[in-house]
């Protein structure tokens, strides 16, 4: 015990005193969220939506207030027929329609889940995406708002997707940022913390010491935890009041999902570390290995169900689809229970502890 | 052309009250010297005590703060980018490419120098046979034993045939029969009319220099010939006469 | 102490070998090192010493033969022989961005220094290197010799019974070498086995016992008064105003003569064997400014020698 400590409190000093480093290990998280939240954000703020009130209530026309008062959703044009609705998707005149249903408040008051639909312009797929993540999270607001209140049976959103039905799956761009960002920034930070050592030759010294293998990587990894945990924080603090995604689960639970996380992906780069000899070799290794098949196979970009079976099988061994699902699934619909996810990348933050740690040589390679 | 006069009056390196300040820190504080055209001449002291500071403004790469020199007829001060066109330097970490091999490290060097490519192959096929590296001229130096790479070191800084060599501890951790072969280059240099300036830990070379000069605290407190320093300190080694002048 | 262990030395080769690829870098080295004993290694670059150092440190396997540490072998008990030795790399292995009692404590932590030992031995360390007034500068702000002692320092705070250093002194000024060799000394007398590779030839004869390595092998060993005792050929000096022009016309000759001729600043050695050798160098000489006289081998004579007789036979 006394051996990680020293050795966590020795690599805790290396980083405070290298501000070079921590500031790039704070301001890459911040520059990529900005980078790829703007580009997102351009398409929501442009998000009109058109209604059609087939139900002319009061609790119609309260949804319809709630909803545009977030301030990303326009009310754009009230309609009547559903050929207006693929005449104003033509023109360009709005991007998305909800359909109240008639007997919406009547369903309601008989305390039954209550759905509207929604249609989506499939044309521009990620504006669609997008917009179909912030309809269905700006409804999931609207329930948790109304919980309490007289009406309390939840609505629920059924999305369709004109022209480009498949783009259903490749929603959530905004949270699933998150999953890309941390494992970089985390594989980047321990694939040089070994690597380092042995370009400088301290590792030398420290190799004739008593320490084993375990207490090295465990050691190594703790203040690169609190680093990462910082960088979560911040990831996650601008996502949501800075670009708004909304959050309609529980900030803690996130939390603790990503703490999992955040060890994977640490423990990948400590892995790297071990096994290579050079800081170059590691952190190109770090990049290609966590950067493309991150945003390319996690479902990040592009929707996991449509991809052929060989490349929908290697997706189920990256960290960051299972992250994805659970961000979403906190973030964006509420849901607290994820244990094949949860088991799943707590089993590869050991395997990859220990493979770190049976790769870390007690002796001088050659 | 009154400028290259100076260099006949024999010195190929003289320093006038030459000092060097770092912020409120003197490292090289007011240090006068000559250097004769030929002489192999020995620069010791203690870590930090400004060899390294002196060498650097001799080559042209650091500015005086005060005083100034004169290297090969030009002044450092005014005229560095003439000091280093006839100037040699060779620095401890022996700086050469590691992803080139000994041929090309030589050829580079001479293309670093302006050589023309003929004028520059030559060169380099002579100095790696002067130098015994013929065996390994394809090898990369990364590859070689430190005493090749030491040598290698050296050809590629005198390719130029410069009039002035400076030496910053080029034997530092090379073995004594190494250390030997490259005494017998240096003379040979210096036999061959180059004034050689030369840094080392080790006192034993310290002998093999015609004058030594040791500096402590950014001063010269000794600078003669081996036999005069020892006679003067009635010390029977260098060793002996470097303990006694530095203070501790 | 039991007279079983007094019987075995501190730190014992026995037939070691190691090779890289195809070549060889230790070829069936045997010493040992005992208590209260410099043990000197020298020998040219590439001669083995680092490696052999690393194999009795258990940093490498070697390919043959045995190390044992107090007894402890390196291959089968590597944990015991770490904390009976302390280990000094070539290079310098400490942390430049921590400080001298940052690098000191983190060193005591890898070994387990219990806390209630732990500040005695470190204001000791402090006090003998006299580290004690920068104990809060960084590692990187430290002088040569200064950096040195602190690595020292580092590879004593267990208090290892074998100490292996290699070539702790390189770069290093001859003050400051001549402070970190009286420390050696006092090591020694105090119990420690010391293991030491040096470049410098001043040094071998600080030591108890030295062994030349060459090509992994030690081609002589023992103490420097019995290695200089080992030069079976003669020496002269020649010294003079027409040093030049006598050096000239030595080299030339050299292979004529069969004698060896080394410069040394303005004295040239001559290396024979037979009386006639000697009267064809004085006669080479006559008519200069030069007078000659019989001097004897120091330990870098003797090494050259064997090192060129390597050379020829191999």
């Amino acid at each position: 015990m006394k051996r990680i400590r020293a050795i966590a409190h020795k690599e805790f000093l290396h980083v405070v005193r290298d501000p070079r480093s921590l500031l790039l290990a704070i301001l890459m998280p911040m520059m990529m969220v900005f980078l790829y939240g703007y580009a997102i954000d351009m398409d929501m703020k442009k998000l009109k939506v058109a209604v059609m009130d087939l139900d002319q209530s009061a609790a119609s026309r309260d949804l319809v207030r709630r909803m545009t008062s977030s301030g990303f959703i326009s009310d754009a044009a009230r309609l009547t027929s559903r050929t207006e609705i693929e005449r104003g998707f033509r023109r360009d005149l709005f991007r998305a329609a909800m359909i109240i249903p008639r007997g919406f408040e009547e369903s309601l008051q008989r305390n039954r889940t209550t759905a509207v639909q929604f249609l989506l312009d499939g044309a521009d797929e990620t504006s669609a995406a997008a917009a179909s993540n912030y309809l269905n999270a700006t409804i999931a607001l609207v329930n948790r708002e109304r919980a309490g209140q007289r009406l309390e049976a939840p609505i629920e959103a059924r999305t369709r997707v004109l022209y480009n039905p498949q783009l259903v799956s490749a929603h959530f761009i905004v949270p699933g940022l998150a999953a890309v960002v941390l494992i970089l920034v985390c594989a980047l930070l321990t694939s040089i913390a070994i690597t380092r050592e042995k370009e400088t030759g301290t590792l030398e010294q420290v190799l004739t010491t008593p320490v084993r293998p375990l207490q090295v990587i465990v050691g190594k990894i703790i203040p690169y935890t609190a680093i990462a945990a910082l960088d979560t924080v911040l990831v996650f603090v601008v996502g949501h009041f800075v670009f708004h995604v909304p959050m309609t689960g529980s900030w803690l639970l996130l939390a603790l999902y990503s703490l999992i996380y955040l060890i994977v992906a640490l423990g990948l780069g400590l892995l790297i570390s071990a096994a290579v000899q050079t800081q170059k070799l590691a952190m190109m290794l770090a990049l290609v290995g966590t950067l493309l098949p991150t945003i390319m196979l996690s479902g990040f970009v592009f929707p996991i169900s449509s991809m052929p079976v060989v490349l929908r099988i290697i997706s189920r061994i990256i960290p960051a689809t299972y992250y994805l699902e659970i961000v979403r699934g906190v973030m964006l619909r509420g849901d607290a229970w994820f244990p094949v996810q949860f088991a799943v990348l707590t089993g590869m933050a050991v395997l990859l502890l220990v493979a770190a740690s049976r790769s870390f040589r007690m002796r001088l390679e050659s | 052309m009154s400028e290259s006069s100076a260099a006949s009056d024999g010195c190929a390196v003289r320093a006038t009250q030459l000092t060097r300040r770092f912020g409120d820190f003197t490292a090289v504080d007011g240090v006068d010297f000559a250097v004769s055209t030929g002489e192999v001449f020995g620069f010791l002291g203690a870590n930090g005590a400004g060899k390294t500071t002196v060498i650097r403004m001799l080559c042209g790469l650091l500015a005086p703060s005060a005083g100034e020199a004169r290297v090969a007829g030009f002044s450092v001060n005014r005229q560095p980018d003439a000091v280093k066109r006839h100037i040699g330097y060779m620095s401890q970490k022996f700086s050469l490419y590691g992803d080139l091999t000994v041929g090309e490290n030589l050829q580079l060097y001479g293309g670093v120098y302006g050589l023309k490519r003929h004028d520059a192959e030559d060169r380099g096929r002579e100095l790696l046979s002067r130098l015994d590296l013929e065996q390994a001229a394809d090898r990369l130096p990364t590859a070689l034993p430190l005493g090749f790479r030491q040598r290698l070191a050296l050809g590629c800084a005198v390719l130029h045939r410069p009039r002035i060599l400076f030496l910053d501890e080029p034997t530092g951790g090379v073995d004594p029969v190494a250390r030997r072969k490259f005494w017998d280059l240096i003379y040979e240099l210096a036999d061959g009319g180059a004034t050689v300036f030369v840094t080392t830990h080790y006192m034993d070379e310290a002998e093999y220099c015609g004058r030594v000069s040791i500096m402590d605290r950014g001063r010269i407190v000794a600078l003669d010939t081996p036999d005069e320093l020892k006679k003067q300190n009635g010390a029977r080694t260098m060793q002996d006469v470097f303990l006694k002048v530095i203070r501790p | 102490m039991t007279s079983a262990a007094s019987t075995i030395p501190h730190l014992r080769f026995a037939g070691v070998r190691k090779s890289y690829g195809g070549t060889s870098a230790v070829a069936g080295l045997s010493l040992d090192a005992n208590a209260g004993e410099i043990f000197g290694l020298i020998g040219p670059d590439g001669a083995g010493k680092t490696t052999a150092m690393r194999i009795a440190c258990a940093l490498l396997l070697p390919d043959a033969g045995t190390v044992a540490m107090l007894g402890h072998d390196v291959v089968t008990s590597p944990q015991s022989v770490k904390r009976h030795v302390g280990y000094m790399p070539q290079r310098f292995s400490l942390y430049g961005d921590l400080t001298v009692a940052e690098n000191i404590r983190f060193f005591a932590d890898m070994y387990d220094v219990p806390s209630a030992q732990r500040r005695e031995q470190e204001e000791r360390l402090m006090q003998f290197s006299r580290l004690a007034p920068f104990r809060g500068r960084r590692a990187a702000q430290l002088s040569g010799g200064m950096k040195q002692k602190l690595a020292l320092s580092c590879t004593l705070i267990h208090t290892p019974e074998v100490l292996i250093l290699d070539e702790p002194t390189t770069g290093v000024d001859p003050l400051s070498r001549q402070e970190f060799w009286a420390i050696l000394k006092q090591l020694a007398a105090d119990g420690h086995a010391l293991l030491v590779s040096t470049p410098y030839m001043d040094e071998a004869e600080l030591c108890d016992r030295v062994a030349l390595m060459h090509h992994g092998q030690a081609l002589a060993a023992g103490t420097p008064g019995e290695i200089k005792a080992g030069f079976t050929r003669r020496l002269l000096e020649i010294t003079g105003q027409d040093a030049l022009t006598a050096l000239r016309r030595l080299t030339q000759k050299r292979n004529e003569l069969a004698v060896s001729v080394n410069r040394f600043g303005d004295r040239i050695h001559i290396v024979y064997d037979e009386d006639r050798q000697r009267e064809n160098v004085l006669s080479l000489l006559r008519g200069l400014d030069m007078s000659a006289r019989h001097v004897e081998p120091d330990i870098e004579d003797v090494f050259v020698e064997r090192m060129e007789r390597e050379e020829r036979t191999a």
